[in-house]
């Protein structure tokens, strides 16, 4: 039995653009099975459908079409298994002001109909060094402490199964390191982790599967190692002094002056550099490297175009 | 604790938290009116025979204080979490929507009579009513603030913005509490608006409240005990079933 199952899983939603209403639609029929015990990445760029995906898993949202179940439970219609099976830890920075960390926890963990649940409470706050921070009001923390609450509460209720959605959005160094520390010992001790990043090195790290969506369709699905030696070829990195000639813009990754360029051999790095230098740019610190998951995202991403309706129906 | 009882406990807290603003705000301001309109009008309104117009003003605004209380809770805690957007954490729970229903009319029930038993002590100090009929007091206050706790979910889940909700609470919640028979008896009013006040649900409530502390009212107990049951079931159930399709809550 996998730990999460997607059964062809359709959501539309109506359109409040165009003079027929009509329908956006942001997941189409999405299957896919995470086994129990895995660390899962779900990749994708923005409006993929990687949030509707979650939120349809949670609860939050209900399916157009298509079946979801965890540990066995339909989502809908047991819902209550299905919840308890599952803490998730949502995008937005969300909390309830009136209240301090502690209660918060004691409360969430009540919903869940869990008793005496003190000493996992402390083992939480413990872990995602929160101790010092049990009795200050939520209002008070600052954006990373609320994130590592976030955290806390989703596990409150100890879940076997953990969706993080873009948990290490806007978050520091320190934080993301105790967080995947937390997580991969986890996952360790038989969780299963669902993940949605933009960090393709974080997901490249962490997860052993990896999906990626675009416009609502699965375009690829397999585990990390499996993706990474799909990657044709090899990657030029270099820094230069300038912009780019057009035609190598159109394929470079740039980050500031850091251009990288795929390059499938020897003769093409060459080519790459010829027209550099005729474009007039001093080129630095020049390197040859295999190809990363964000060399293979943006393989497969380009190799799916998105449907020409923008996903309207 | 099981999962409602968590709800409706946190629910409660929640209010008890900002007492000023909640329990004692509205106390005083009933207060107030029954100093002024007490003062104003004791010597020229007559009401039910001998009874003082004070005395017959202190049941009134003990309920109407009950009623826009336990209206505000549910509805401001609904709403408030939904900008928030704190709602997600018990959206992802196992709760289900009789769980909602019970812990969300649960907790302003229990404010709407902590306010109401409030103003009845403070005005005790003013006039002193008799308790005659003691049961029907306690039904009305009962059935009123669960009608009006369920209606603030009703709002609550419709509103998606607060001004929506102050709309809902100074054009439909004011005007209906003020119009009721608080300060006045309805047999003191013109023809008219003696028929406007029985198409209004809270004319009821109030009556019958009043009932149960000087054993006469305008209409008849069993009446508007009729009224106000099917109100609150009414209410009840159509709070329950946007809970149970969750509107605006799950898309």
């Amino acid at each position: 039995m996998p730990a999460i199952s997607f059964q062809s899983v359709s959501k539309s939603y109506p359109s409040p653009r165009g003079p027929q209403g009509g329908s956006f639609l942001a997941l189409d029929g999405v299957s896919l099975d995470i086994q129990a015990g895995e660390f899962f990445g779900l990749l994708g760029p923005n409006g993929a459908g990687k949030t509707t995906l979650i939120t349809i898993l949670a609860g939050l949202a209900k399916a157009s079409a298509g079946r979801v179940s965890v540990m066995g439970h339909d989502v809908q219609t047991d819902f209550a298994q299905a919840r308890r099976a599952l803490g998730v830890v949502p995008q937005e920075l969300v909390f309830d002001p009136f209240f301090n960390v502690r209660e918060a926890l004691r409360f969430q963990s009540g919903y869940f109909g869990v008793k005496k649940n003190e000493a996992w409470i402390d083992e939480l706050l413990e872990s995602l060094g929160l101790a010092d921070k049990a009795n200050a009001n939520m209002r008070a923390l600052s954006g990373g402490m609320k994130r590592r609450v976030l955290v806390a509460l989703a596990l409150v209720h100890k879940p076997p199964v953990i969706v993080l959605d873009e948990p290490t959005a806007g978050v520091d160094v320190e934080l993301r390191q105790t967080l995947w520390q937390f997580i991969a010992q986890l996952n360790k001790q038989g969780h299963t982790v669902l993940l949605t990043t933009h960090y393709l090195e974080e997901a490249e790290a962490l997860c052993g599967r990896i999906a990626m969506l675009k416009t609502g369709r699965v375009v690829a699905l397999d585990s990390t190692s499996a993706l990474l030696s799909s990657a044709t070829g090899n990657v030029l990195r270099c820094v230069v002094d300038g912009d780019l000639p057009a035609e190598l813009a159109a394929k470079a990754r740039v980050t500031g002056r850091v251009v990288q360029l795929p390059a499938a051999d020897a003769l093409v790095v060459e080519q790459h550099l010829t027209q550099l230098r005729q474009a007039g740019l001093t080129v630095r610190d020049v390197e040859i490297r295999r190809p990363d998951l964000e060399d293979v995202f943006l393989q497969v991403m380009n190799q799916h175009p998105g449907r020409d309706d923008g996903g309207r129906v | 604790m099981t999962g409602w009882q968590m709800l409706l406990y946190k629910e409660v807290l929640r209010f008890v938290r900002v007492a000023a603003q909640t329990i004692t705000g509205p106390i005083l301001t009933a207060l107030l009116y029954l100093l002024v309109f007490g003062q104003a009008l004791e010597s020229h309104v007559k009401v039910y025979g001998d009874v003082s117009y004070t005395a017959f003003l202190v049941p009134g605004l003990a309920m109407m204080s009950l009623l826009q209380n336990a209206f505000a809770n549910s509805s401001s805690s609904l709403i408030a979490s939904k900008v928030m957007g704190n709602l997600v954490f018990l959206l992802l729970t196992p709760l289900s929507a009789w769980h909602w229903f019970v812990a969300y009319v649960g907790a302003a029930i229990v404010r709407g009579l902590v306010v109401g038993l409030g103003v009845l002590g403070v005005s005790l100090f003013f006039a002193v009513p008799p308790l005659a009929q003691p049961l029907w007091a306690v039904t009305f206050a009962l059935l009123g603030a669960a009608l009006m706790g369920a209606l603030g979910v009703v709002a609550g889940l419709w509103s998606e913005k607060f001004d929506q909700m102050a709309a809902f609470q100074n054009f439909v919640v004011m005007p209906m509490t003020f119009l009721s028979g608080v300060f006045y008896s309805i047999h003191t009013l013109p023809p008219f608006w003696q028929a406007v006040s029985h198409v209004n649900p809270f004319f009821y409530m109030i009556d019958g409240f009043r009932y149960g502390f000087f054993g006469i009212s305008d209409m008849s107990p069993w009446f508007s005990l009729g009224v106000v049951g099917g109100a609150t079931l009414g209410v009840g159930v159509w709070a329950y079933a946007l809970l149970r399709s969750g509107y605006k809550l799950r898309s």
